[in-house]
C-alpha cells in the first residue's frame, strides 16, 4: 500500500525524519530539528502515524496468474463434498491414541473415496485441493488417485507453491491440454518446450496411438536428457510394453547411467521375444536342466551388458547370484522343451539334483521371473495348493513373495486363493496376502475372514491379535456383509455372565466393523450422482 | 425436525469442534451406530444416548438455538464429541418427526426456556452506587499513575533513541506491562507488551515501533484528559485503556450473517479470544463478538460460517461501534441466501480511514472486497482488483497475519479468476477470512 504522507508538511517534518530522530534519540539531537522535546516527537509522530493509516491507498497489482483451465467434470454431490473434506481433515487430526472402542476410523477410507470419486468423473471442489495436495504429497499411495481428482486446479496451484511441485512430476494426465497426437508439429513442440510431466502424458499418449512412434519420440532428445529423466520416461514404458519398444531397449543397455541400463534389461527380460530374452534364455539353460543345475563360471562382459549385476550382496555365493539373476530374466517358456515337455507344476515339483541349496535359488528366481512376465500357470504351480502348509509349498515359503505371485493371478482366483489359505491356516499368517486381493472382497473371500474372526473368538483369542486383519476388513469387507456381521455382534455379547473380558472386546470389535462398512455404504451412495 | 430449523452442513457443525481431536471423534459418532433413542422437538432441540465403553450410555442434549449442549460425559471439552455426532448425525439424515423430549433432557431444555424468559432486568438489581463510584474512582486513580509512569517511560525511549532496543529490548518492557497490569489498565499492558516485540520483527521496525509509541502516548494523553472528550471518543478511550464498558449501547434487531469465526490464543497460552464477525442482512452493519475461554478449555460461544440469526444485537459504546454482545437469538430459516456484494481495494481502505476516526486505534476494519483476484507471491500475497491495477497485500507475519493454508484455499478458489473474500483491512493489509468462489452462495472459512 502506498501512504498518504504526500502533502503533510506542517512542520513537522516529514516520516522518514521523524523516525531517525527517534532512533538517535532527542538527546543526541542538536539544534532542534522538528519536535525538539520527546513528547512533542512523540506528539508529531501520533499525528502522522493516524493520518498514515488514514489515507492509505492500494498498492500497484503484480502480475495476475494465468487463469486456471476450466475443468469440464461435475463437481460431487454436497454430502460427498463434505465427507471428503472430513476425510482430509481426519488424515491429520492427531490420533486419539489408546483402545479403539467401537467408533470406526475414518482415515483409512479416504483410498476408497478417492478411486470411488475417479470411477464417477469427478473433479475436486476447488476449496478441498490444497488439501488433497497435501495428502498426494504426504501418502504416495494416494497420489495417483488425489492428484486425477485436484486435475487442472491441482496443477494450476502446484506450479505456484514449490510444496507441490511433485505434482508437476507426476505425470498421470495432470498437465495442461494434450494436442493432438496426429499433429506433428505440435508435438514436437510439446516434446521440445513442455514440462516434464506434460512429456510424460505426451509421450503415453502418442504411444496409445502407435507404439512404433514413441521410441522414436524419445530417441530425438535421448542424448540430451538428464539421467533421472531418461530413468523416468524408461519406466513409463513399463505400462503397456511391447515388442515395439525393443530396439529402444536394446540401446539404452549401452546407457551412460547404470540405473538405466538396468531397467532397460529388466524390461527386455519382461518381453518373452526379445533378443534379450533370448540370451538370457541361452545362458539359463545351458546352467539349468533335468540332470542338475551348474551354475555360471564367470560375469563376462556380455553377461554385465545384458544388466548382470557381477557382485553379489554380503553374505551371498557369486555363483549362485549370477544363476539368479540369469533364470529370473529368461523366459519361462524356454523351460519346457529342457524338461522333455513337462508344465510349470511339474518341472517345479522335479527334486533338485545337486541339493537343497540350488533348489531354493532355483525356486526363488522362478518366482521373480513369473511375477516379471506376469505368467500366471508359473504362478499358479509355484504356489501349489493354498491347503498345503505355507513351509512345504514349492515356490516359497516367503508371504511376501507369494502375495507377488498372486498378483499375477485373475482377481477372482486371487481371491479364491487367499479364501482357502485362511480356512487352512487362520488369519495370523493371512495379512500380506489380504492386501493384494481386490476390494471389496470377493463373497466367499469375505466369509471366509469373518468365520476366521469367529473362531478365533469362539478360541478365546482377543481380537487384538488380529488388529491387523480387523483393520483390513474393515476398509475392503463389502458393504453387504454388514448384517452378517451384526449377527456376530450379538452373538459376540450373548453370554451373560461374560466369563472373560475377551467377549466384550470383540463384541466392539465387530460393532466398529459394522460401524465402518455402513458408513463405507453411505459414503458410496452419497458419491452416487444425484 | 420442523422447517423453521434447516439444518446446518456437516461443515457448519464440525466448525463447532473445540479442536481437531474432538472434530475427528466427532465425525466417528456421526453415523447410527452407537446412538439410541434419538429424538428432536419442534422448538429446536435434539436429544440422543450414545453408547461408549462403560454400560450406561451417556445422555446427549444440543439446543440449537444457542447453540447450547449439555452431555452425561466426563469430557470437558465443549461441545464434546457426543454433542458433535449427535449435530452430525442431524444434518445428514434428520432426527424424525419432532417429539417429546425425554425426562433427562426435558429437564435442562426447560430451565434453559425459563433462563432465557427471566427478563435481563436482573441486571438491574439496586447495586450499591456509592460504593461502585468510590471503586470507579479508586480504579481510575490508579490507572492515571500508571499512565504518568508509562508517558514517562515512553519520555525516556525517545530521549534515548530507539536505536538500543535490539539489545536492551524485551525484558524492560515486560517489566513495564506488568505495572500496567498492576495499574489495573490491561489495555494498555496489551499494548506495551507488544511494542516490545517490534524490535525483533525484521527489517522496518523502527518506523513501526515509533508508529505504535506514538499511538500509545496518544491513548495516555486522551486518559489524562478524558472528561473533556465527545462521549463516544471517551468510551472508545476507556474500552482500549481497558475498562469495562459502562452501559448499554445500541440495540439492533437485525438476521446477522456469521462471515468468519476464529480463535487467537494469548502470548502466554492462557486466554483463547475467539473472534465472531457478523454482519445485519437488514442494517448493513457489521458487528463483532468476542468470547474468552480460560486455559485447555475452548469459547464457549460458537456459530458456524454461513449461518443466519435473528438476533438483538447490543453494541458497545466506542471502539467504533464494532464491538457487539448478542441478545436473544434463534437460527433463522434461511442458512445463507446469497453472496454479499463486495467492494473494491480502494473502497476498503477508505471504510478503514473513516473508520480511525471514531478510534485512530484501530487496526483493522471487517470489509467484503470482490470481486478480487488473489496473487500468490514468494514476497507476498495480495488481493488485486478484478479490474484496474490496484491491489492490497496480505500481511503474512505478525498481528492480523492468518495460516498460509488458508491463502492457498483461497488461490485454489480462484483458479486465478475473480473471488468475492471477507476479512479484516487495516494498516498492514486485507486478512481474509473467508471466501465465496464464482457461483456459489456458500461460504468457504479459510483455514
Amino acid at each position: 500500500m502506498v501512504t498518504g504522507d504526500e502533502g503533510y508538511d506542517e512542520g513537522y517534518g516529514d516520516w522518514e525524519e521523524l523516525v531517525g530522530a527517534a532512533l538517535l534519540g532527542t538527546d543526541r539531537r542538536r539544534g532542534g530539528g522538528p519536535a525538539g522535546s520527546p513528547e512533542a516527537l512523540l506528539d508529531a509522530a501520533a499525528v502522522h502515524t493516524v493520518r498514515r493509516r488514514a489515507g492509505l491507498r492500494p498498492a500497484e497489482a503484480g502480475p495476475r496468474p494465468q487463469p486456471a483451465p476450466r475443468d469440464p467434470r461435475p463437481a460431487p454431490p454436497a454430502a460427498a463434498r463434505q465427507r471428503l473434506a472430513q476425510l482430509l481433515a481426519g488424515r491429520t487430526a492427531a490420533a486419539s491414541g489408546g483402545r479403539r472402542g467401537a467408533a470406526p476410523d475414518l482415515t483409512e477410507l479416504l483410498p476408497q473415496w478417492l478411486a470411488a470419486a475417479g470411477r464417477h468423473g469427478y473433479r475436486s471442489p476447488a476449496a478441498l485441493v490444497p488439501a488433497l495436495l497435501d495428502a498426494a504429497r504426504a501418502r504416495t499411495d494416494l497420489r495417483a488417485p488425489a492428484l486425477a481428482l485436484a486435475g487442472a486446479r491441482g496443477m494450476w496451484l502446484a506450479r505456484l507453491n514449490p510444496d507441490w511441485r511433485f505434482a508437476l512430476r507426476g505425470g498421470a494426465g495432470g498437465a495442461g491440454e494434450l494436442p493432438d497426437v496426429t499433429d506433428g508439429a505440435a508435438v514436437e513442440r510439446l516434446w521440445q518446450e513442455g514440462l516434464f510431466a506434460e512429456r510424460v502424458a505426451l509421450l503415453g499418449a502418442v504411444r496409445a496411438h502407435e507404439a512404433a512412434a514413441a521410441p522414436r519420440l524419445l530417441a530425438t532428445t535421448w542424448a540430451t536428457e538428464r539421467a533421472e529423466d531418461r530413468l523416468m520416461f524408461l519406466d513409463s514404458l513399463r505400462a503397456g510394453l511391447s515388442p515395439q519398444d525393443e530396439p529402444f531397449l536394446e540401446a539404452a543397455l549401452g546407457d551412460r547411467s547404470r540405473n538405466v541400463r538396468a531397467t532397460a534389461a529388466e524390461l527386455l527380460s519382461a518381453l518373452p521375444g526379445s533378443a534379450l530374452a533370448g540370451r538370457m534364455a541361452e545362458r539359463a539353460l545351458a546352467c539349468v536342466g533335468p540332470e542338475g543345475v551348474t551354475p555360471p563360471a564367470e560375469c563376462d562382459a556380455r553377461m554385465l551388458r545384458d544388466g548382470v549385476v557381477k557382485r553379489p550382496p554380503a553374505g551371498r555365493g557369486e555363483r549362485a547370484w549370477w544363476l539368479g539373476q540369469l533364470v529370473e530374466a529368461a523366459p519361462l517358456s524356454c523351460w519346457r522343451d529342457r524338461f522333455g515337455g513337462l508344465g510349470p507344476a511339474e518341472i517345479v515339483a522335479l527334486p533338485v539334483a545337486g541339493g537343497e541349496e540350488w533348489r531354493e535359488e532355483l525356486h526363488a528366481a522362478w518366482c521373480r521371473a513369473a511375477v516379471r512376465q506376469r505368467d500366471a500357470r508359473w504362478s499358479r504351480a509355484l504356489l501349489g495348493p493354498a491347503s498345503a502348509p505355507p513351509a512345504a509349498g514349492p515356490g516359497t515359503a516367503s508371504l511376501a513373495e507369494r502375495a507377488k505371485l498372486l498378483e499375477t493371478l485373475s482377481d477372482g482366483e486371487r481371491a479364491d486363493w487367499v479364501a482357502e489359505f485362511i480356512r487352512a491356516h487362520g488369519l495370523s499368517e493371512a495379512f500380506q496376502l489380504l492386501g493384494v486381493c481386490v476390494v471389496p472382497w470377493a463373497g466367499a473371500l469375505g466369509r471366509a475372514v469373518v468365520d476366521a474372526l469367529d473362531s478365533a473368538r469362539e478360541a478365546g483369542s482377543y481380537p487384538w491379535s488380529f488388529s491387523g486383519v480387523m483393520g483390513l476388513a474393515e476398509r475392503c469387507l463389502d458393504p453387504a456383509e454388514a448384517g452378517r456381521l451384526e449377527i456376530l455382534t450379538a452373538a459376540a455379547s450373548a453370554p451373560p455372565e461374560a466369563e472373560s473380558g475377551a467377549a466384550a472386546y470383540w463384541a466392539e470389535a465387530f460393532q466398529r466393523l459394522v460401524a465402518t462398512l455402513r458408513l463405507r455404504e453411505a459414503m458410496l451412495a452419497e458419491l452416487a450422482p444425484a | 425436525m420442523t422447517e423453521q430449523h434447516v439444518r446446518w452442513t456437516a461443515e457448519q457443525v464440525l466448525a463447532l469442534a473445540p479442536d481437531d481431536a474432538s472434530r475427528k471423534a466427532g465425525g466417528r459418532l456421526g453415523g447410527a451406530g452407537p446412538w439410541s433413542q434419538i429424538g428432536g422437538s419442534a422448538s429446536g432441540s435434539l436429544w440422543g444416548l450414545c453408547k461408549g465403553s462403560g454400560s450406561t450410555p451417556y445422555r446427549t442434549v444440543v439446543d440449537l438455538a444457542g447453540p447450547a449442549y449439555k452431555c452425561s460425559c466426563p469430557s470437558r471439552k465443549f461441545p464434546c464429541k457426543h454433542a458433535l455426532g449427535l449435530l452430525l448425525l442431524w444434518s445428514a439424515e434428520g432426527v424424525g418427526e419432532p417429539g417429546e423430549a425425554p425426562e433427562w433432557a426435558a429437564q435442562w431444555l426447560a430451565d434453559r426456556a425459563a433462563k432465557a424468559a427471566r427478563p435481563a432486568a436482573a441486571a438491574g438489581r439496586p447495586a450499591d452506587e456509592e460504593g461502585a463510584r468510590r471503586r470507579a474512582e479508586r480504579r481510575a486513580a490508579r490507572i492515571g499513575a500508571g499512565v504518568g509512569e508509562l508517558e514517562q517511560r515512553l519520555a525516556d525511549l525517545l530521549r534515548g533513541g530507539l536505536a538500543d532496543q535490539e539489545q536492551s529490548g524485551y525484558a524492560r518492557w515486560e517489566e513495564t506491562a506488568a505495572r500496567m497490569v498492576d495499574a489495573q489498565a490491561p489495555g494498555l499492558a496489551a499494548r506495551v507488551r507488544e511494542l516490545g516485540t517490534i524490535p525483533s520483527c525484521g527489517s522496518g521496525w523502527p518506523a513501526r515501533m515509533l508508529e505504535e509509541a506514538a499511538l500509545l502516548h496518544l491513548l495516555d494523553r486522551a486518559w489524562l484528559g478524558v472528561a473533556s472528550l465527545p462521549e463516544q471518543l471517551a468510551a472508545t478511550v476507556r474500552s482500549r485503556v481497558g475498562l469495562p464498558a459502562s452501559g448499554e449501547g445500541e440495540a439492533v434487531r437485525d438476521r446477522w450473517l456469521v462471515l468468519a469465526q476464529y480463535d487467537s490464543v494469548s502470548p502466554d497460552g492462557r486466554l483463547t479470544t475467539r473472534r465472531i464477525w457478523l454482519r445485519g442482512l437488514g442494517s448493513g452493519r457489521p458487528a463483532l463478538v468476542l468470547d474468552f475461554g480460560p486455559p485447555g478449555r475452548p469459547p464457549g460461544l460458537a456459530l458456524p460460517v454461513g449461518l443466519v440469526l435473528e438476533a438483538e444485537v447490543r453494541f458497545r459504546p466506542g471502539s467504533a461501534g464494532l464491538r457487539a454482545d448478542l441478545g436473544e437469538r434463534r437460527p433463522a430459516a434461511v442458512p445463507c441466501a446469497e453472496v454479499p456484494a463486495g467492494v473494491s481495494t480502494g473502497a476498503a481502505l477508505e471504510a478503514y480511514g473513516a473508520a480511525l476516526r471514531e478510534d485512530p486505534w484501530l487496526e483493522s476494519w471487517p470489509v467484503v472486497l470482490g470481486p478480487v483476484i488473489p496473487i500468490p507471491g514468494e514476497l507476498g500475497w495480495q488481493l488485486a482488483d478484478a479490474e484496474g491495477t490496484s491491489a492490497l497485500p496480505v500481511p503474512l507475519t505478525g498481528a492480523g497475519s492468518r495460516s498460509r493454508p488458508g491463502l492457498w484455499q483461497l488461490a485454489a478458489l480462484s483458479g486465478g479468476g475473480p473471488v468475492t473474500v471477507f476479512g479484516e483491512c487495516g494498516h498492514r493489509g486485507f486478512t481474509p477470512l473467508t471466501a465465496w468462489q464464482p457461483g456459489s452462495p456458500e461460504p468457504v472459512p479459510l483455514a
